[in-house]
């Protein structure tokens, strides 16, 4: 099931994602494929002599949403991080509307896996999310209407307006993740990635950001590529899925790789999908064969329980 | 105590107060206290050098601060900060015995480089204090959406467009800057006090990055000018009272900030 695409250069769509593609093409706005948002093509990162990633091509259009997925340590977050230009040393080519990264910086909201936020930085969340619109800017800042209304929708988008006033190192992990997205929503990106934003989400939270995410796809035309290790509540809305393995991609459609048997080899772990009434599940196949169980405890051979029981 | 001669003081001290409480509050936000703490230990054979060839002060610390700012900026780009600090430190702490140690005689001026002479600033000492204070507001009111998002969410400010290794050297220029401008003022122990104390009571006290960067001034302005009126009246050094009143800030503002939450939370426990 994973193609591998080593050197093979690709400059429109892929030829997967035909058949998943056409019930949401029709209510994208603007142009629709003659310039992808994002254009990966050949991408290979090394770190030393180790190879993270090799031969990555994928393109992104307008309104696209696309799963990025893999086991731990596959290189999402490597793929992610060259994309935005802060993975040292990638080679290939990357292009964001046809702006290498550096040079896209008004196009592209990133939320990275993790970020650790000192307990005592003097900023609020609402500065956070401020510093997402303007925070490139030279000179004072002068107030502005409408950047102060593009704080508060950003605000509002991830349900974050009850503690938009409170430090932002004295806030849970979630609660930090959403700042985290407002900022990458404020300055209203045409290319999101998203790396693992539902980790820490609560049900109601994570629903409602995918609702949002599909919102921002169908209605704007802004791509979407993210990572997540439980994708059910973004299932519905994936066009596509990039896959990650062995330092690899391939991308296919969310009919061929959200299956079974392609899931189970990808994660080299037993995975169920579920579809039912019209929905569809991934659970952790706990009926068939299980891999051996890693044994962390010494082997005991009843000497602990006597001398408890003693 | 406000005789003529001691305008030159008020007016310098003022000047540095500020400076200092305005780069200091990113010195915080970046945790680059250590480098604050580098930079004038390091430099300051720069300025004993100079003395000793005969040339201005200002120029000997200019160059060894632009030295260290380099050296630090390309060794932070390897790896930690704080070994980074540490290796310029003694650096060069090491160029600066060497220079030293080829004279054979020490200059009267480096206890007062050490301690600083504030209550001797003549007119002279004015004029470049006053530019180089111009041109660090200058910068920090140009930069400071982007020092702020790159100081405070490194990762953050890269998809924006601001590149660390840019960002790094442009605030170390201005904190080197600010180093060389006040070092021969209020001396290499001080420019340390007066960069950190006020900034971290100042951030801990509020969480608006506005209202902490002023609350950072005004405490370091306070800071300067009470510590010139005790030194003045007791005959003690002015380093002495700068440091303990930095001391005695930043210590009595995380008491305070201990005491409201204990404060708060025993309300929410009672009223839930
Ligand atoms: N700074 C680094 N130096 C060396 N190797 C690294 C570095 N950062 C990441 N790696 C390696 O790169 C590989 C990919 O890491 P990456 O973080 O991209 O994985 P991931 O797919 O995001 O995993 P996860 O699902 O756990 O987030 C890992 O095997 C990791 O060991
Ligand atoms: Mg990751």
């Amino acid at each position: 099931m994973i193609q591998q695409r080593n050197g093979e250069r690709r400059v429109h769509m892929p030829k997967f994602e035909e058949s998943s593609k056409v019930a949401l093409a029709a209510d994208v706005p603007g142009p629709a494929t003659e310039q992808p948002l994002l254009a990966v093509d050949d991408l290979t990162v090394k770190i030393g002599t180790r190879v993270l990633l090799q031969g990555v091509s994928f393109t992104l259009s307008p309104g696209e949403f696309c799963g990025l997925i893999g086991e731990n340590g596959a290189g999402k977050t490597t793929l992610l991080r060259s994309l935005v230009g802060t993975q040292p040393s990638p080679h290939g080519c990357v292009k964001v509307c046809g702006f290498p990264p550096s040079r896209a910086r008004g196009m592209v909201g990133y939320v990275p896996q993790k970020i650790n936020f000192a307990p005592d930085l003097p900023l609020r969340v609402c500065d956070l999310v401020q510093l997402g619109c303007d925070g490139h800017r030279l000179g004072p800042r002068w107030f502005s209407r409408k950047s102060s209304e593009a704080v508060s929708r950003a605000l509002a988008a991830v349900g974050a307006e009850q503690f938009a006033k409170q430090r932002i190192g004295e806030l849970s992990g979630g609660q930090q993740q959403r700042a985290v997205i407002a900022h990458a929503l404020a300055r209203q990106p045409r290319l999101l990635l998203l790396d693992e934003p539902l980790a820490n989400l609560d049900f109601k939270s994570a629903n409602e950001l995918a609702r949002l995410l599909g919102h921002l796809t169908r209605e704007h035309g802004i791509a979407v590529l993210i990572t997540a290790h439980d994708m059910n509540p973004l299932l519905s809305l994936m066009d596509r899925v990039v896959y990650l393995a062995g330092g690899r991609a391939a991308c296919g459609s969310v009919e061929e790789v959200i299956q079974s048997e392609s899931l189970s080899r990808l994660y080299g772990y037993p995975v169920a999908v579920i579809k039912h009434s019209g929905r569809i599940m991934i659970v952790p196949d706990t009926e068939g064969p299980q891999p051996d169980e890693a044994c962390y405890m010494e082997p005991s051979n009843g000497r602990n329980r006597e001398r408890i029981t003693k | 105590m406000f005789q003529s001669f001691m305008l030159h003081t008020w007016i310098a001290s003022t000047i540095i107060a500020l400076v200092a409480g305005t780069l200091g509050f990113f010195v915080v936000l970046r945790r680059s206290a250590f480098a604050a703490h580098a930079l004038p230990i390091g430099s300051f054979p720069g300025a004993a050098a100079a003395v000793l060839l005969g040339i201005q002060p200002l120029w000997g610390l200019l160059a060894f601060v632009a030295v260290g700012v380099v050296l630090l900026q390309q060794l932070q780009r390897l790896g930690r900060r704080d070994v980074a600090a540490g290796l310029v430190l003694v650096t060069l702490m090491a160029l600066g015995s060497l220079l030293l140690s080829m004279t054979h005689s020490y200059g009267p001026g480096v206890f007062a480089l050490l301690f600083g002479e504030v209550l001797g600033v003549s007119a002279a000492d004015l004029l470049p204090v006053a530019i180089i204070s111009a041109v660090v507001i200058f910068g920090v009111i140009s930069l400071y959406r982007p020092l702020l998002l790159q100081s405070a969410f490194p990762e953050l400010a890269v998809p924006r467009g601001l590149r660390p290794g840019v960002m790094d050297l442009l605030f170390l220029v201005l904190l080197g800057l600010v180093v060389a401008m006040a070092l021969p003022v209020v001396g290499t122990l001080l420019v340390f006090s007066l960069l950190v104390a006020p900034a971290a009571t100042a951030q801990s006290l509020s969480a608006n990055p506005i209202r902490a960067l002023s609350l950072s001034i005004l405490l370091s302005l306070g800071m300067m000018w009470l510590s010139i009126v005790l030194s003045f009246w007791t005959n003690w050094p002015i380093g002495f009272f700068i440091g303990a009143i930095g001391a005695t800030l930043f210590s009595s503002a995380r008491i305070f900030r201990y005491l409201r939450d204990r404060f708060n939370s025993r309300s929410a426990m009672v009223t839930p």
